[in-house]
């Protein structure tokens, strides 16, 4: 058996051995790796830094990969020398390693520029997993950040520590940022984007020194200006690691020379990735590495035929709602290409297509990049654009399904790992895949950049027979996400008021549908660490009321498990008496109802009558229904009514997608109607049943059971947890008993009631943080949200000439 | 020759808040003044459709929801926003001088 060995365990070495292992190889394969990780996802380095996604998310092959192939990895082992002669490596210990092969794949390094002072404690690159933690430690708010390149990857950086708190100007040596792949127009609506997430930009600047005492303090630029920074991140572009190649005396320009074969001038020394140079060219997108991956498998395996050419380099920014793609060449004096654009400034929207004998050449998206596949596609196939000429920069959405039919099977549909139509048509059928994630976890297909998600789904929709569509429903058209992508956003971005969503992902103006969604979503997620926007709420959630066809409101005060006393009973009339109230009604949830009310005497009311809101009027806790169950009945076997007190309790003040009714009845004649109500317990002889998603409206429906429990606690505990489940990933206006159809009982149990302990923790404590923070909205009858929200404006005076 | 405006005092900017609407009452004619982020525009309070209360509506760009039933309204224009609902508002006259907003009511 021969001995491999891959110097490098990063992306492209790793991908090199995965392809090698398909072809069944005779070779006992050795990776050395000077990182301690295994093989992650550079590309989501920036998503990391961000809280997207945790390290171990990233993680491409993990421990049981190397020990399943029988692959030795020896990781945290820098290899310092090459001794070709009696072809071993050498490790910095001076311990040796023989190979019959070797494959360099040693990657690149940060390039750190010759400033006086970047040797200054805090001062950061940002290239690897220990970069980013390292930068993670670092992090906090309002902690003066200055990150220097606004490329690609200088960028990402920013947004993600920005996100952390910290307050970011990047500074860029040339005119506008991205300059590599966008023109200056793309350049300065890219950089408007960016500014407006909160980060300064400042163009062009050239750093002379970073000055400090022993940590940095500050910049200097060569025009003598200063700019103070507690950290720098250097992100000013990668070299080639050749240094290694360089020494063994193998040929090394910038990076180390390779054939379209990937060999090196050394017959069994071979190269993959950023540390190689082919034709001239390095490289530092991910793309073409993967095909020089696949090129020198071929190679190493002595199946030498397949030869690697450099294809048009794409880019894409992942930084959500900062949309900018860049594909092909942007060079519009080349001679013979012409350009097409596009610009519509409001939007922020930037499109420019570069046509060279009727082909598409190469592309700048910005703001707008919805039809890169379409491009990509275009580009890739060499497709003749003469007949499209009137349909250049909107091109007609093609047919999913068609689309997908009509590529050859060879056609690559994941670019980043190079997976073929005929790949991921070969998985669906050998392995039964019917969801996305199988199909990611069995071909890697769109687990890098993610830009060909759409497309594997397609793919996916058109080929597997029992294909499960993940349900998305977009919430509206001002903001053209998903609702799970929305909370997504939400979260990982950290936006705090419905303007901010609204301006970053969305047209800026939203409406009736959207505001009052999103003003939900961030009570939600944020529990009153927000900004609320009251202009963002309906009439009922500015003055807590429920508006009549007269304008004139109704006032319905808690009265938890329609308990009341002869005391609260005199407030209701008096309040009744004194404002002229024209009717009192009981409502059908054993509530009283004081109609009529007039806006202005809102407040008044409720002070009067010194109870709390009984959120009659909002999509949140309505109330809860009770028999009277063991204290009264004859029949009860159960303490419904101080069980319902406690519930509504628990739960009262909080908001939900849409309203939420309980019951709680003290045995199975249902005298308080529990199984049609969005969660019901129903007392039983020793336990309740806790059943949820009924309904006795609009839709009649009998609630399911999510499980029978012992005890009272064990009740309001399962109750809690589908409450606070229902919060979180009900879509607004979603009413509990869609909730439940939507996700299927078993689904909701095994994650709530049966979910691990750990989990039921998290989803607890997250309801009880909401609720310490939650209060009686009827307490800004003292303080109002808006000193006029209640009092009718008088005019100061009246007609002048 | 120019036609003379009527111009009514109304009340500090800061009494409406961004993106809300407030209602006036002037003998017997209720209006609402939106406050568009700094830009002001009046219109008559009453809903064509139901009466409703549009000064409590949801402000959507330079257009506003009637709570009741959904109705939608150009502030600045008082045509409705949708075909289908055929009828229109009257619009007011709006400046702001030194902090306060006069509307011109032509009664």
């Amino acid at each position: 058996m021969k001995r491999l060995v891959v110097v490098g365990n990063g992306m492209a070495g790793v991908a090199c051995v995965e392809h090698i292992l398909k072809r069944n190889p005779d070779f006992e394969i050795t990776i050395f790796g000077d990182e301690t990780h295994v093989n992650y996802n550079r590309i989501m380095l920036s998503l990391v830094l961000a809280g997207e996604k945790s390290a171990d998310e990233i993680v491409l092959n993990d421990v049981e990969w190397y020990r399943s192939n029988n692959i030795r990895a020896r990781l945290g082992v820098k290899i310092s020398g090459i001794d070709r002669a009696a072809r071993t490596v050498i490790d910095e210990e001076g311990l040796a390693a023989p190979y019959d092969k070797l494959i360099l794949a040693t990657g690149s390094s940060a390039f750190i520029p010759p400033i006086p002072g970047v040797d200054k404690e805090n001062v950061h690159v940002f290239r690897t997993l220990d970069d980013t933690h390292a930068l993670l430690a670092k992090a906090r708010k309002g902690l003066k950040t200055v990150v220097i390149g606004g490329g690609l990857l200088g960028l990402e950086a920013a947004r993600g520590l920005q996100v952390r708190g910290c307050e970011v100007t990047v500074i860029h040596l040339a005119e506008s940022l991205m300059e590599r792949q966008l023109d200056a127009t793309g350049g300065e609506y890219l950089k408007r984007r960016i500014e407006r997430l909160g980060i300064q930009v400042l163009l062009p600047r050239k750093t002379a020194a970073l000055f400090g005492n022993g940590h940095v303090d500050g910049l200097r630029f060569a025009t003598g200006e200063e700019l103070e920074a507690e950290l720098v991140v250097i992100a000013a572009g990668i070299k080639p690691n050749a240094e290694l190649a360089r020494k063994a005396g193998l040929e090394v320009n910038r990076g180390i020379v390779v054939n379209d074969f990937m060999e090196t001038s050394d017959p069994d020394i071979f190269a993959v990735g950023e540390c190689t140079e082919h034709r001239g060219q390095t490289f530092g997108l991910v793309a073409p590495l993967f095909d020089q991956a696949r090129v020198l498998a071929a190679t190493v395996t002595e199946n030498r035929g397949p030869v690697f050419s450099a294809t048009a380099p794409a880019a894409k920014l992942k930084i959500m709602g900062v949309d900018i793609f860049s594909a092909g060449s942007i060079d519009e004096n080349e001679p013979g290409v012409e350009v097409v654009r596009y610009e519509d400034p409001a939007l922020g929207a930037y499109k420019k297509l570069l046509i060279k004998d009727n082909r598409l050449h190469g592309m700048i998206l910005v703001g707008d990049v919805e039809d890169e596949h379409i491009y990509m596609d275009w580009m890739r196939s060499g497709t003749d654009l003469a007949p499209l000429r009137r349909q250049l920069l909107f091109p007609p959405p093609v047919d999913a399904g068609l689309e997908v039919a009509d590529m050859p099977d060879s056609e690559t549909i994941c670019g980043c790992n190079g997976v073929r139509k005929g790949d991921i048509i070969q998985a669906i059928h050998k392995y039964g895949i019917v969801t996305m994630g199988q199909l990611k976890e069995r071909t890697r297909a769109s687990t890098s950049c993610g830009t060909c998600a759409s497309l594997c789904q397609k793919l996916l929709r058109a080929v597997a027979p029992d294909f499960e569509e993940e349900t998305k429903t977009s919430l509206c058209a001002c903001v053209p996400f998903s609702y799970e992508r929305l909370r997504e956003i939400v979260r990982a971005q950290k936006l705090k008021s419905v303007q901010e969503v609204l301006t970053v992902y969305g047209n800026r103006k939203g409406c009736e549908v959207c505001k009052p969604a999103l003003s939900y979503m961030l009570d939600m997620l944020w529990c009153g660490d927000h900004e609320e926007d009251r202009s963002a709420r309906f009439i009922n959630d500015r003055v807590h009321a429920n508006i009549q066809k007269d304008g004139t409101f109704s006032v319905i005060p808690r009265m938890r498990g329609g308990v009341t006393s002869p005391d609260e009973l005199r407030r209701i009339a008096d309040v009744a008496d004194k404002y002229s109230i024209p009717m009192v009604k009981v409502t059908g949830s054993q509530r009283i109802d004081l109609l009529g009310v007039k806006k202005a005497d809102l407040p008044l009311v409720w002070r009067d009558l010194g109870m709390a809101s009984g959120q009659a009027y909002t999509r949140g806790v309505r109330m809860v229904k009770t028999c009277v169950g063991t204290e009264f009945c004859r029949y009860g076997v159960q303490d419904s009514t101080n069980t319902g007190i406690e519930l509504e309790r628990r739960l009262e003040n909080l908001f939900t997608p849409h309203k939420f009714k309980m019951g709680v009845v003290g045995c199975p004649r249902n005298c308080a109607e529990a199984t049609v109500k969005d969660l019901g317990f129903v007392g039983q002889d020793g336990s309740w049943q806790v059943v949820v998603g009924g309904a006795a409206g609009k839709s009649v429906r009998k609630a399911d059971l999510l499980v029978t429990v012992e005890t009272t606690e064990e009740a309001l505990e399962a109750g809690e947890l589908f409450f606070q489940y229902y919060r979180e990933n009900g879509n607004y206006l979603e009413r509990s008993y869609d909730f439940v159809e939507r996700l299927g009982m078993e689904k909701i149990r095994k994650e709530t009631v049966y979910a691990s302990e750990g989990e039921k923790r998290n989803l607890l404590d997250r309801l009880r943080r909401s609720k310490e923070l939650s209060r009686d909205a009827w307490l800004e009858r003292d303080r109002p949200s808006n000193p006029t929200q209640f009092v009718q404006i008088e005019v100061i005076e009246g007609q002048l000439v | 020759m120019t036609s003379q405006r009527v111009w009514t005092k109304i009340t500090h900017v800061e009494n409406i808040p961004p993106r809300e609407g407030r209602p006036v009452r002037i003998g017997n004619l209720e209006i609402a003044i939106f406050n568009l982020n700094g830009r002001f525009l009046t219109i008559e309070n009453a809903c064509p459709h139901k009466g409703g209360p549009l000064c409590d509506g949801i402000v959507t760009g330079t257009s506003v929801v009637c709570p009741l039933h959904g109705r939608h309204f150009d502030l600045e224009t008082g045509m409705p926003v949708r075909a289908s609902e055929p009828s229109c508002l009257a619009v007011f006259p709006t400046r702001v001088e030194n902090g306060i907003i006069f509307v011109d009511i032509d009664l």
